[in-house]
């Protein structure tokens, strides 16, 4: 049994959103620029380089890279055999998040959704946990716009419509989102599980290195091929046209019931922000 | 080279303008988004006068962070401008002649365009570090209580922008994919 002291959790979570919402990731910052080589639309190319010097800009001067700071989603996989001390483990979490909001003049988005009454400072937190084994923790955080999140999807597809329903299902969505979610996109994908967990799948895909392929081949060729599909419908940068509208595409599959065939598709836009860490 | 303009728009100058044009903007424009568009609208309902004159102004869709010490404001990009396609021809047909956000608009906002000789812009979404470094000077004149909300009086230089939806039925959005369009599923 390993202790942690939850104030480790907090300072960590604290770390990771002043890092995520200033820092873009290699990873991007590498395809947005692949992206202007290859990008045949002058706006495209325009937008794309405009991007590349925002995130410059955003990492030296330590700001935002996108005014909307999102609401904070965070994974933790957790090892049984670690024993959290010193207090609430979800408050910890909770004041990470507060600290980082209010210290890094990041924008308090968050609020009640009938009254639309503001928290002040973006909690609660979106938090997912999952117990594995050993014992470090993982954290990962991932702030997340809604441009991008509000163009999301979930499709419950009837078996009988197939791989090709689900690859229709997953173009439609980047069609129908157009320019709304900040194109090139990143594009988050759960096939299978229920309807909650396809969505899941889907979000916990964005967290992914970009641009890294699925480990499972048949998913990697999947990638490769709508990535193609999707770059064909000639959304381009910005809505504007041209040849980058998504980035990658994120693919992960769970088994399902015999009666159903959930598509999730979770919409990242450019600001693809994710830090992660382990205890 | 883009063209140079300045905010307030003179209607001359708006008409010269079309789709695929860029443009540098200096000037003086306000913020407002959802909340701020509510209010406004309700008000117009109410037939109460609005805390601002929107002749010739322009509108940006936005909602900043918070200003670190010593700067004039903090991330300031576009939000979707479609959220605010339910209040935007009203505003129109009062003299607001000039939108700037990202994404496409409703048929209903377009016809206020042509209807009204307007004009709208697409900023670059995520690009709010960037976009911040033109903001000059920032300060809240409205709904001071919805605070990103709030409607701001922005002083830009040379904010870059395209035009995406001009008077003359030219849509950027419609027209750009179109011709990089290669084939459909
Ligand atoms: S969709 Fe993403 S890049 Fe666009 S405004 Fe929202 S958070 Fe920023």
């Amino acid at each position: 049994m390993r202790e942690i002291d939850v104030k480790t959790v907090r300072e960590t979570v604290f770390e990771l959103f002043m890092s995520a919402c200033c820092e873009i990731g290699r990873d991007v910052l590498e395809l947005l620029r692949k992206g202007l080589e290859t990008e045949k639309s002058p706006f495209g190319r325009e937008v794309l380089s405009q991007l590349i010097e925002n995130d410059r800009l955003a990492a030296a001067r330590h700001m935002p890279i996108c005014q909307d700071t999102g609401m904070a989603v965070v994974f933790m996989e957790i090892g049984q055999d670690v024993h959290f001390v010193g207090g609430d483990l979800n408050e910890a979490i909770e004041d990470g998040v507060r600290q980082a909001y209010r210290e890094g003049c990041f924008r308090a988005s968050v609020l009640s959704p009938l009254e639309r009454v503001n928290t002040k400072d973006n909690t609660p937190a979106i938090v997912h946990m999952k117990i594995v084994p050993g014992d470090s923790v993982a954290i990962t955080a991932a702030p997340k716009g809604f441009g991008s999140e509000n163009m999301s999807r979930l499709w419950m597809l009837t078996p009988s419509q197939g791989i090709e329903g689900v690859k229709q299902a997953i173009v439609e969505t980047v069609r129908l989102a157009g320019g709304n979610p900040c194109p090139p996109v990143v594009v988050g994908v759960g096939i299978g599980g229920t309807a909650e967990y396809a969505m899941m799948m889907a979000k916990h895909s964005l967290t992914r290195e970009c641009g890294m392929p699925s480990e499972d081949p048949v998913l990697a060729d999947l990638e490769r091929e709508l990535l193609e599909s999707i770059n064909a419908l000639g959304i381009g940068p910005q809505g504007l046209g041209g040849t980058t509208t998504a980035l990658a595409v994120h693919i992960e599959q769970m088994h399902t019931h015999i009666a159903g065939l959930p598509v999730a598709v979770n919409m990242q836009c450019h600001a693809a922000r994710h830090k992660s860490a382990v205890i | 080279m883009p063209k140079t303009i300045h905010a307030p728009l003179r209607r001359e100058e708006i008409g010269t303008l079309r789709a695929g044009d860029s443009v540098l903007l200096s000037g003086t424009i306000y913020t407002g988004r959802d909340a701020a568009h509510k209010r406004l609208c309700a008000l117009l309902e109410a037939g109460k006068p609005l805390p601002l004159d929107l002749r010739d102004q322009v509108i940006y869709y936005a909602g900043p962070c918070p200003a670190k010490p010593g700067d004039p404001i903090g991330s300031c990009g576009p939000t979707t401008s479609g959220r605010m396609d339910a209040y935007a021809p009203a505003l129109c047909d009062l003299g607001l002649i000039g939108m700037i956000g990202k994404g496409q608009r409703s048929a209903a906002v377009v016809e206020a365009i042509r209807r009204n000789g307007g004009v709208y812009f697409a900023a670059t979404g995520g690009a709010g570090a960037l976009i911040a470094a033109c903001v000059k000077s920032a300060k809240v004149i409205a709904f001071e209580d919805l605070g990103t909300e709030a409607v701001r009086e922005l002083v830009v230089e040379n904010l870059p922008l395209i035009v995406a939806i001009d008077a003359h039925g030219g849509n950027l959005y419609e027209e750009g994919p179109a011709a990089y369009r290669k084939s459909t599923l």
